[in-house]
């Protein structure tokens, strides 16, 4: 009995002793590599935004200029929770602002995108950020995979008109491929919520420049 | 502290004739998920071989401290513990590539093919062998899943090397191979998607069987000749 004993308190103390020396290995290496994750996460974010910005037209920190939204205005972009606006600025100046939005109806599910608006309304450009539209028919709304997406930029709300921010077969003035309309009809309409969003807002997006 | 011999024993055995995935097939999950271009499977590949070459050699460094039945516990917290470390230095260190194998980092903790290793190999070997036989483990699975992978992409994609600025930077973007000409938006869907990988692993099993079997039989036809010879030789 008194051996059964012993042996659970051997048992538990090699147990304390090897879980304690690894956990202080992981934690070394999360504490060395923490710095470099974190900047790394942070380029690479500031890449994703700038994708929908022109070359050189900003010298700002994007990530510190931003606004947040409260969750009701996040929810008019079809986010689900609190999203931002980065603003892009040279020399002080607001160049374009970068809208995070979520089209609810994809094919497969939300579609994350980011779309570019420069204070006069013109779309800057326009990137799918997360989707999980069918690989080889309706994800060519992604850049990666064809430049579809590159229709958007100089488009503005009068320009298509309103009623013409739809895909072409549904009579408006954007392509789509035959066969996968869902995924653009879905990226199209979150484009335009967008810019009614912002043309809504503009004061409170570009401040004091538009 | 270890033989030449052992060197290639161990080896031959890891890479060919034990060979994690298409003979003891192991790590399917990974396998069939992540080969869907040649950069993938063999970073994945890569890094399990790694995790296999640390694990190994810890376990057999630290088996003479564990009791017998805390093996497996113990065994565990080794593994996981190598890949948490994995994890975070290539989240540092190779973050394009670690966005694109994501979960399956993470996974590798799942790999039965690790934990087997440990158990069957690293608690009753040196700490050099162990780590040769868990890093060649590794390399043969490695090279199974390249394979899977370069078959995969050129088939379904018609290209070579595809994502493979995600390892060497954006300089590396040029060193794509376009098999079919970009412009025609070649795709054949079945064989991106994980059928085609199953399909293309079963390939793969039943060609290292058919070369097991023909190389049997070369050797026992060898073996017959050399029999048959010297008995002409001897009459």
């Amino acid at each position: 009995m008194k051996s059964m004993v012993a042996n659970g308190v051997r048992g538990a103390l090699t147990l304390l002793v090897f879980t304690t020396l690894f956990t202080a290995l992981m934690a070394g290496t999360y504490a060395a590599t923490k710095s470099i994750v974190d900047k790394n996460t942070a380029d690479a974010e500031r890449a994703l935004i700038a994708q929908v910005l022109p070359a050189g037209s900003y010298d700002n920190n994007l990530l510190a200029d931003k606004l947040t939204l409260s969750l009701a205005d996040a929810r008019t972009l079809g986010n689900d929770e609190p999203s931002s606006i980065y603003l892009a600025k040279h020399a002080g100046k607001e160049t374009g602002a970068v809208v995070e939005t979520t089209a609810p109806d994809g094919y497969a599910g939300r579609i994350k995108l980011l779309v570019g608006i420069a204070p006069d309304g013109r779309v800057l450009g326009v990137r799918v950020v997360q989707h999980k539209e069918t690989p080889g028919l309706g994800d060519y709304i992604d850049a990666a995979k064809s430049n579809w997406s590159e229709q958007f930029t100089g488009k503005s709300l009068g320009n298509p008109k309103l009623d013409g921010w739809k895909v072409k077969k549904d009579g408006g003035a954007f392509d789509s491929n035959a066969g996968a309309t869902i995924s653009p009809r879905a990226v199209v309409k979150a484009v335009s919520k967008v810019l009614v969003y912002v043309s809504a807002h503009k004061a409170q997006v570009f401040g004091e420049a538009a | 502290m270890i033989t030449q011999t052992e060197v290639r024993s161990i080896s031959h055995n890891a890479v060919w004739k034990q060979n994690p995935t298409v003979v003891q097939i192991l790590g399917m999950c990974p396998t069939l998920a992540m080969t869907t271009t040649l950069v993938n499977g063999t970073s994945l590949g890569l890094a399990t071989a790694l995790v296999m070459a640390c694990s190994g050699g810890c376990v057999a460094l630290l088996r003479s401290f564990v009791p017998n039945e805390l093996r497996n516990p113990v065994f565990i917290l080794i593994i996981a513990a190598a890949v948490t470390i994995l994890d975070l230095a290539m989240n540092a260190y190779l973050h394009a590539l670690y966005n694109v194998l994501g979960i399956f980092i993470p996974l590798i903790v799942t790999n039965c093919i690790v934990l087997a290793r440990s158990e069957a190999f690293a608690s009753k070997n040196g700490v050099a062998q162990s780590t040769l036989d868990g890093f060649m483990m590794g390399i043969g699975g490695t090279v199974v899943l390249a394979v899977l992978g370069g078959l995969r992409e050129i088939i379904g994609k018609g290209t070579l090397f595809s994502g493979v600025d995600l390892v060497f930077g954006a300089a590396a973007k040029s060193w794509v191979l376009h098999l079919v000409p970009a412009d025609l938006n070649y795709q054949f869907l079945f064989v991106v998607l994980p059928p085609g990988a199953f399909i293309g692993l079963g390939f793969l099993v039943a060609g290292k069987a058919a070369l097991d079997r023909r190389a049997d039989a070369a050797r026992r036809r060898a073996e017959e000749a050399a029999a048959g010879g010297s008995e002409v030789q001897a009459a």
